[in-house]
């Protein structure tokens, strides 16, 4: 971790309850250490996730996006992940156009017993932001586009 | 507004890392709170009074825990507000411990975090809505899937309690796996003798309704109302009109079929009854081995039969049935012996995995009880075990232990003993696993009183030299080589998820591990529960288990069925979607999307053609909400000004 910055970004997650968000507490209840910059915001269903929530967030204010679901076949609403996976790279198409490079967006499945693999998608990612930079600079405008 | 927020400390594991004096000192400040506090157990009995008595004495009308996660202690909290006269969804968490705490090691940046979460956590509190559930009919019946040793206690016990039990079993017999076996550890009592009665118990209960060689096909509706579709798989034999008597099978022509009830040691007959004991006692045609569905002509089964129940032209039957709760005991399953190419893959009949090995022990087997090897059907003289074939081996997907190989290893090698008085054994092992209630004495006693030889140390090879097979690995407390010239040699194979645990679990809703097991509510507090109410889970789909620990569990799983029929009627989770006529144009996109189908088309007084949602079939994913291009539907307790709340609190620049 010493590779990232010590200065934080701001990084939202959106994590379904019945697996990612499971998964994420698995990670914490195995004591599997995480970047802190992440703060999740718990739904029921990634399909629950509105495009709209995420470019909101990544207009006013977060440096990153992260969405995650059940896997695909496992979500606890049958399809929910589905509908998501359809909207969610939509979005990730639609961001250049407002200027917004889509590496800050990622969404994936994580499931409630792979606290592992929850503790490596927050750590790429948060990387991954780190690498970017901060989106919003402090004169206001967007340090890219 | 006026917001109370309750900080824990968890002992140390909050406290530890994060500084939450300064949390409760920094949310002090947000507008709404009017409270703020810090307190060692939050969940503790004195830390839910200190709640209570400031939502009186602060007038409260919101609440904010910052503690564990939502998914350890939300209903307790709800519970709490509630009982101090507050709507229970008023309540909202912060996840400072599971997020936070356990996973950062920087005190100022938890700080911070926690500062973040619970603030959102009041965000959202402060648009949070009443809501009331509404009760809605339970339907007391139980359906069990899988007729193992857990199932059947399972079904035996909610049928003893006054429940409708369905019982589907895939196999044609009832029984599962340890009506495979020949003798139970550590007592060496004959498992068929102890299985038998039960066996017969399900078959006569008047509450249990049992459909074998049946799968389900299809799972629809919620807790207290599911509709199952089951598939009742063509046997070719009229079970109305099957005597059991068995005459079919001694003249069946084709004698090569696989034996699926003696994992293949033996061919059986096309047409079989599985075992002497099974239940039902009934034949069945194997289509794949069958010289009628093969070439066309035989009708040897259809000649025989004293009463004529033969018949070829058998479709597969559909059912449905309603349930209000499930039990799932699907059992395990075996590693196949060809992913094992170093114990020679499968290539050798006399190489055998342990539960094949029972099945030679076994008096109703295919050699009546006398150990003869597969090969030749001569004895023995030399008998080689090797534990841990494929468990806990990283290299081939299966780090986990599989709970009862050393225990049954050593049974086996015990009954050699019995069996074979000049035989010797020697058992390859990584460690002896015994936790159990006489275990450790009973492995013991394999080597102290009945001189099997244990060889601490891992098999790397096994191949045959003229009649013998040679197993050549490491004796690692002496550091040496040793090869042993064994006659058989029997593999402790390792565990796996039964064949379709994962669509099966598709279709229940429920998660599975990466091995395919099912995972369980809480791994220690919710054993036998899982994330989808109404459905439960007994015996060894959740992971190995042994014979004591999946009847616990079948009993374990009734009972928690038998206490949620205990009431007639049950609450309805409120977070369900809901339409504003006045804002919905009727595009029906809702409808489209729901998986549930829980939207149907209103026409409004008007005319005007609105969604409408189907309150008890709608389980609250929220996918509508995000569909409906007008915000007309909203998914209670995750509204999108909710959620927005959440984003807002963090993005305020």
């Amino acid at each position: 971790m010493s590779e990232i910055k010590p200065k934080e970004l701001r990084i939202i997650g959106f994590l379904c309850n019945w697996c990612s968000y499971g998964g994420a507490d698995t990670a914490g209840v195995s004591r599997f250490k995480q970047p802190t910059d992440l703060r999740i915001i718990r739904v029921p269903c990634s399909g629950r996730v509105d495009p709209l929530f995420i470019v909101k967030a990544l207009l006013n204010g977060a440096d990153g996006v992260l969405v995650s679901g059940c896997h695909p076949r496992d979500c606890h609403y049958s399809d929910g992940n589905f509908y998501a996976r359809r909207r969610l790279e939509m979005l990730k198409r639609f961001l250049p156009f407002i200027g917004i490079d889509e590496k800050r967006f990622h969404y994936t499945w994580v499931s409630a017993s792979e606290g592992a693999r929850w503790q490596q998608v927050v750590t790429n990612f948060t990387k991954q932001i780190h690498m970017l930079g901060s989106l919003h600079s402090k004169t206001g405008e967007q340090s890219e586009s | 507004m006026r917001v109370g927020v309750f900080i824990c400390h968890c002992g140390n594991n909050i406290a530890g890392t994060i500084d939450v004096k300064k949390v409760a000192e920094e949310v002090r400040k947000l507008p709404g709170v009017v409270y703020a506090t810090d307190y060692m157990y939050t969940c503790s009995e004195p830390g839910q009074e200190e709640i209570k008595q400031a939502i009186q004495n602060e007038r409260l009308d919101r609440v904010v825990v910052a503690s564990c996660s939502p998914r350890m202690h939300e209903l307790t909290f709800r519970r709490t507000v509630e009982k101090a006269g507050l709507n229970r969804y008023f309540l909202e968490m912060a996840n400072i411990r599971e997020h936070i705490s356990w996973i950062g090691e920087d005190k100022e940046l938890n700080t911070k975090k926690a500062i973040d979460l619970v603030t959102m956590a009041i965000f959202k509190a402060i648009k949070n809505k009443p809501l009331y559930s509404t009760s809605f009919k339970v339907n007391k019946r139980v359906l069990v899937i899988g007729g193992g040793v857990a199932g059947m206690q399972a079904a035996l016990d909610c049928a003893d309690g006054g429940l409708q039990v369905i019982l589907v079993e895939k196999n044609p017999s009832i029984g599962g796996m340890m009506a495979r076996l020949d003798k139970t550890f550590p007592t060496i009592d004959c498992s068929i003798c102890i299985l038998g009665p039960k066996m017969v118990d399900v078959a006569q209960h008047e509450n249990i309704k049992l459909y074998t060689y049946s799968e389900v096909e299809d799972v629809k509706g919620y807790v207290g109302n599911y509709q199952i579709t089951i598939r009742k798989k063509a046997t070719y034999v009229d079970w109305t009109k099957c005597t059991g008597c068995g005459e079919c099978m001694e003249k069946c022509p084709s004698k090569n079929a696989y034996d699926y009830f003696n994992f293949g040691v033996a061919p059986t007959r096309a047409i079989n009854i599985p075992f002497p004991q099974a239940i039902p006692k009934k034949a069945r045609i194997d289509k794949n081995y069958c010289r009628q569905f093969i070439k066309g002509k035989c009708g040897v089964c259809a000649k025989i039969c004293p009463t004529g129940a033969i018949n070829y032209e058998m479709q597969d039957e559909i059912i449905t049935e309603d349930v209000g709760a499930i039990i799932v005991a699907t059992g395990y399953g075996l590693i196949d012996l060809e992913k094992l190419p170093e114990y020679g893959g499968g290539r050798y009949p006399d190489v055998i995995s342990g539960i094949q090995y029972e099945r030679l022990l076994n008096a109703s087997g295919p050699t009546s009880g006398h150990i003869l090897r597969p090969s030749d059907r001569t004895e023995p003289k030399t008998i080689v075990f090797v534990s841990c074939a494929g468990s806990r081996d990283k290299s081939i997907g299966i780090p986990y232990c599989s709970n009862f190989c050393c225990m049954y290893i050593a049974k086996q090698a015990i009954l050699t003993k019995d069996h074979i008085p000049d035989s010797q054994s020697y058992v390859f092992y990584m460690d002896i696993r015994s936790p159990g209630k006489g275990y450790d004495e009973f492995t013991r006693r394999a080597q102290e009183d009945y001189g099997v030889y244990y060889i601490r140390g891992r098999v790397s090879r096994i191949y045959p030299k003229g009649k013998k097979m040679v197993v050549r690995g490491a004796d690692t407390l002496l550091g040496t080589q040793v090869e042993i010239e064994a006659d058989l040699v029997v593999l402790g194979t390792a565990v796996v998820a039964s064949q379709g645990a994962r669509e099966l679990a598709e279709k229940l809703h429920i998660s599975y591990d990466t091995h395919g097991f099912y995972v369980e509510s809480h791994p220690k507090l919710r054993p036998v529960e899982t994330n989808t109410s109404g459905v439960f889970l007994a015996g060894a789909n959740q992971g190995p288990k042994d014979i004591p620990a999946s009847v616990g569990q079948g009993s374990a799983a009734a009972s928690k069925v038998l206490a949620l029929f205990s009431k007639d009627m049950l609450e309805s989770d409120p977070a369900i979607a809901v339409v504003n006529p006045n804002a919905c144009v009727g595009c029906l996109k809702c409808l489209q999307t729901c998986p549930f189908g829980a939207i149907q088309e209103e026409e409004l007084r008007g005319g005007k053609k609105v969604a409408k949602v189907i309150q008890t079939v709608c389980a609250g994913c929220g996918v509508c909400t995000s569909t409906c291009p007008c915000g007309a539907i909203q998914l209670q307790h995750f509204t999108d000004n909710q959620i927005l709340a959440e984003v807002n609190a963090l993005c305020q620049r």
